[in-house]
């Protein structure tokens, strides 16, 4: 798309004024009348059963309206298909709970007239719990005998199922998951201990290599470590962090003839109703979700919360609207977290650096409930990475009796890159290699294969890969050679600085979604947008790709979005750097609908052949005249059928019918599904280069320059390319220096539950500069060659940031993140060999 | 004897009184309690005892506003629930976070830990003063934030804004960095620090022209 006028160019959102003046809504600033406040009593043990509850004395309390306790929450049935791959288990989280499985965990909730009524109501709740056996360390329960964090086992697996022959390159499904593997069968819960002498074999703080439950391959790696000059093997633990969004997930909710109205913080707007309605009891059609602005995600709102079905089930039985605040000590417990990913990589390389052979075993830190993809996620992404010419990974989804994980900003992609990146810089050291070069040796380019092989042989491969390209433009931009030659591992005083640059790619696009708007007659274009509006700007930036295309000035745009009640069409989930690819292909799709219908109503009504009509500056004009798109609406409305929307395709998914039929008849309707072909999967990549100084008598570490640069397709909005291309690589950085939780290992308690304990980064850890860019190379595989940015620069600073700590002080510092003081000072100390082992989790 | 003992204290054999002496040496409870609040609107149903809620003059964004107020109720709490000022964001209500920072007597403070019968006879700004209440036209820091897309998903954004028209008053002319420092007591989870520095820094510039 050359010489555009919208997309690539800086804009102000419509929702701005709102947000900078206060007006904006979070679910938390609506109020309705008679509205009930609830509070949830929650387990203090990691893992327990009630064994008595007595509501009597708090029901009875004056104020007190209504009490939900498990008994309350539907369950799904087992193997049920939830949607976006995910299959329902009888083991699955429901809101509240008789077996508390970690501590926080909602056992039941009162609603009452106002907080401190139902605060004290708690406190009248009798209630016995028994305590049961626990685990918050992956490691101790794979221990002979040892307490597992369920009482069916300690590890999810999968019954091996027969390999399905999915196409190269199908549909990626959720973010980054499985790299073109089968459809997994439903997941069941098992013992599964490694024994004595595999923990006996182990050696100087390395991960035994018991037995595990999941594994892929390509190629041979015995063949391929005899080609290796040069083997290391490094065990490397990534920690859990909580998403903490500033917003918690609060919710209010009503029910107005028999519908569930509800006011929620959630990333995806129209992806939230299903969710809803399972987690409630209740039919999609029965739901109205209304989010209008949403305080950040990151992952742990992607479908909204099941904490919503509280306030939901309450209101209900209370018949009053119930609203739910969250505090933020709550949020610590029930608002989800990334899996701590524990890993063990055997690694060859070629003197030149190349890598010949991967044998990596990674260990998913997976909470209480449903199983999560990280350490495999993680394989596949250091497959695509590194591009190794052999690879096995092996994997445990282990269980433990810690809040509940849930995909974070770049799921599994950053913890591989993390558990990678040390090892290829120390390989580039012991090898004479640069940094740089050792990545690019290794780069994906062009159609680069990644993950297992598959039944034909062949591994899936991505839409395409720039990152050599990325890498030298970084290393210009980032002035590598000149910061080498000035600073690498040289030391001033007690300040030695270090440069460190990674590699970071993840799922970048989803396909398949529809795009839904109407030319009105009074000329302006009423767009919907079901995208959430949780910051990332998404919500407004992929409908200029139709304004451009139709050639309307995008004041004359009109973005409707916030409610399921609007009519919206069927829309990605707004996650996993799916948005930005897949919504500009349903606008690029809708678009062309809007242009055919224009030149077909311009035909039929000034004559002649309607590809001989031209789309642009609000008119379509040909050999018979012009019509303006205020007429053209008109007209449409005057010729209905497809037109106006009275008839739709068929291929639209049945939420955008339902969205179209209640929106016919007002202009000009262009509605259609990305139908467009795509052949491999949408992977983005950010490269990171970082220059850090790190204190040797306090250990502190600054950032002292950092640039991120993008092969994330064609550049969208710049301003939110460089926010993301920041706000990620401030994620990231906050998990090399300081992010962590703490758990007291007896007791199986967190300590580390506000944000003053388990430090997100601030202002004053933010880089002293900061250059965000990208290659702005189209991707082939999508018309407008956008690809989603939201997650690869997390991982990208996360392994730059590390590898720039090595540099400066050693390789043997450090094996676990984050890296802190106290991790710096202790190897300092002594004598450069690290003190913190790997393997035990949150300390 | 000593390596006995640890050896039977074993996570699976917890007794539930040792395990009620780590909670509470740990500070768990079943809920957490404080956080609480009374609705203006609710008064006269009945609830359970605890606050007498007694009548004050605050005066907000230029206007003097009688509220009931409990003794212990934060001003946060009071500007959102019983003036219905939701600009002003709770965030973390314990100091960590600043997203409910407003103006008093033009200092920036953290309004979730500050008492509202302690703000009598002050002057309280919230974002939603800001602006000019007869033409409507933005603050120039507001203004700072609309010319350079700042900010996300801008929950914290009536927090940082507020902190820096506050630091404003004090240096109007601040490096990029004193800046920082000024409203580092601000979180953002966006983590869009740049942008927002520079959006910030652009207000300053505005007010420095006006």
């Amino acid at each position: 798309m050359a010489d555009t006028k919208l997309i690539g160019q800086p804009y102000t959102t419509p929702d701005l004024v709102a947000k900078v003046t206060g007006k904006a809504k979070y679910a938390e600033d609506y109020r309705v009348d008679g509205m009930l406040f609830c509070k949830l009593l929650v387990s203090p043990m990691p893992h327990a059963r009630v064994k008595k509850l007595d509501t009597s004395a708090a029901m009875a309390m004056p104020g007190v309206k209504a009490i939900l306790t498990a008994d309350d929450m539907p369950g799904a049935a087992a193997g049920a298909t939830l949607g976006e791959n995910v299959q329902a288990t009888a083991q699955a989280e429901r809101g509240l709970t008789n077996e508390p499985l970690y501590q926080g965990e909602p056992i039941l909730a009162i609603a009452a007239v106002d907080e401190a009524t139902a605060a004290e109501a708690i406190e009248k709740i009798d209630i016995e719990l028994e305590p049961l056996p626990f685990a918050v360390d992956p490691i101790e329960t794979m221990r002979p005998n040892s307490p597992n964090a369920r009482t069916q086992g300690n590890v999810w697996m999968r019954p091996t199922t027969p390999p399905a022959a999915p196409a190269a390159g199908a549909a990626a499904g959720r973010a980054g998951r499985g790299g073109g593997a089968a459809a997994p069968a439903p997941p069941q819960i098992a013992v599964w201990k490694w024994t004595d002498e595999d923990f006996a074999a182990a050696k100087d703080g390395q991960m035994p290599l018991g037995k595990a439950t999941d594994e892929w391959s390509f190629g041979n790696i015995e063949e391929g470590f005899k080609k290796a000059d040069l083997v290391l093997d490094e065990t490397f633990m990534t920690q859990s962090t909580g998403h903490q969004p500033l917003e918690t997930r609060t919710a209010m909710a009503y029910w107005q003839n028999g519908k569930l109205y509800l006011h929620g913080s959630t990333q995806s707007t129209v992806q939230t109703v299903a969710s809803v309605a399972r987690w409630t009891g209740t039919t999609p059609d029965k739901v109205v979700i209304i989010s209008e602005y949403t305080g950040g995600g990151f992952g742990s709102k992607i479908p909204g919360a099941i904490s919503m079905a509280i306030p939901a089930l309450l209101s209900k039985k209370a018949n009053a609207p119930v609203m739910m605040r969250v505090t933020r000590e709550d949020e610590h417990f029930i608002g989800r977290a990334r899996p701590g990913v524990l890993a063990r990589v055997k690694a060859g390389f070629r003197k030149d650096g190349r890598i010949t052979a991967i044998d990596m075993y990674a260990i998913c830190d997976n909470g209480p409930y449903d199983p999560q993809g990280d350490a495999r996620s993680a394989s596949t992404t250091i497959s695509l990475a590194y591009q190794p010419e052999t690879m096995r990974w092996r994997g445990l989804t282990v269980l433990t009796n810690t809040p509940p994980k849930v995909s974070q900003r770049a799921p599994g992609g950053m913890q591989g890159v993390g558990i990678m990146e040390p090892i290829l810089s120390k390989a580039a050291r012991k090898l004479g290699v640069d940094q740089v070069e050792i990545h690019k040796i290794n780069a994906p380019a062009g159609k680069a294969p990644f993950g297992p092989a598959l039944p034909n042989g062949r591994q899936a491969y991505v839409t395409s890969a720039f990152v050599k390209e990325a890498l030298d433009k970084g290393r210009e931009m980032f002035k590598w050679e000149e910061k080498k030659a000035l600073y690498s591992g040289k030391k001033q005083g007690s300040k030695a600085r270090g440069l460190g640059v990674a590699v970071s790619p993840f799922a970048g696009g989803s396909i398949g979604f529809d795009g839904l708007f109407i030319i009105k007659p009074d000329g302006r274009v009423q767009i919907q947008s079901g995208i959430g509006n949780h910051g990332t700007h998404s919500a407004f930036d992929v409908h200029r790709v139709a304004a451009e295309m139709i050639g309307v000035p995008w004041e004359k745009c009109d973005i409707v979005f916030g409610s399921t009640a609007k009519n919206l069409p069927w829309t990605c989930i707004s996650a996993g750097s799916q948005t930005a690819h897949a919504m500009t292909r349903a606008a690029h799709a809708a678009a062309k609908d809007c242009i055919k219908k224009l030149q077909e109503i311009a035909a039929k009504t000034k004559g002649g052949n309607p590809d001989t009509y031209k789309v642009a500056n609000e008119r379509v004009t040909g050999p018979g005249g012009s019509l303006t798109f205020a007429q053209a609406a008109q007209k449409a409305i005057e010729l209905g059928g497809k037109f106006d929307g009275h008839e739709v395709p068929e291929d639209i998914n049945n939420f955008t019918k339902t969205s179209a039929k209640a929106l016919a008849g007002q202009g000009l309707m262009a509605v259609a599904k990305d139908a467009y072909p795509r052949d491999g999967q949408s992977q983005s990549y950010v490269i990171g280069f970082a220059e850090v100084e790190v204190d040797t008598e306090t250990g502190v570490v600054t950032v002292i320059d950092y640039a991120a640069i993008g092969d994330v397709g064609t550049i969208l909005n710049p301003r939110g390319l460089k926010g993301q291309l920041f706000g990620g690589s401030m994620l990231g950085l906050g998990h090399a220096k300081t992010q962590r939780w703490a758990y007291d290992q007896h007791y199986g308690v967190a300590l580390a539950r506000r944000f003053y304990q388990n430090k997100p980064p601030t202002m004053l850890d933010a880089p002293l500069n900061f250059t965000g860019d990208a290659v702005n190379i189209p991707d082939p595989e999508t018309p407008t060659g956008v690809r989603g940015v939201g997650e690869p620069p997390v991982g990208a600073a996360y392994g730059a940031i590390m590898n720039a700590i090595a540099d400066a002080i050693g390789d043997e510092i450090f094996r676990r993140s984050p890296v802190s003081a106290d991790i710096i000072l202790n190897a300092l100390e002594n004598n450069g060999k690290r003190t913190h082992e790997a393997l035990t989790a949150h300390i | 004897m000593e390596d006995k003992k640890m050896l039977e204290d074993v996570p699976n054999s917890v007794t539930r009184r040792n395990f009620i002496k780590g909670v509470v040496a740990a500070g768990a409870v079943a809920s957490s309690s404080a956080y609480l609040f009374r609705t203006a609107t609710l008064q006269g149903q009945p609830s359970a005892a605890g606050a007498v809620e007694r009548l004050i003059t605050l005066n907000v964004n230029g206007q003097d506003r009688r509220v009931d107020v409990m003794k212990q109720e934060t001003l946060a709490m009071t500007l959102r629930y019983k003036v219905g000022l939701t600009g002003t964001k709770i965030g973390c209500d314990r100091a960590e976070c600043g997203a409910c920072t407003v103006l008093i007597d033009d200092v920036p403070r953290y309004s979730c830990s500050t008492l509202t019968h302690t703000t009598r006879g002050q002057k309280i700004v919230t974002i939603e003063g800001l602006a000019d209440a007869a033409t409507g036209k933005l603050h120039p820091v507001q203004q700072g934030v609309i010319d350079e897309q700042g900010f996300q998903c801008a929950f914290c954004m009536p927090g940082f804004v507020m902190a820096t028209v506050g630091y404003l008053k004090t240096n109007p002319n601040p490096t990029r960095q004193e800046l920082a420092h000024g409203i580092s007591g601000n979180l953002c989870r966006c983590q869009d620090y740049d942008k927002i520095l520079t959006a910030m820094m652009r207000g300053a510039e505005h007010m420095r022209n006006a």
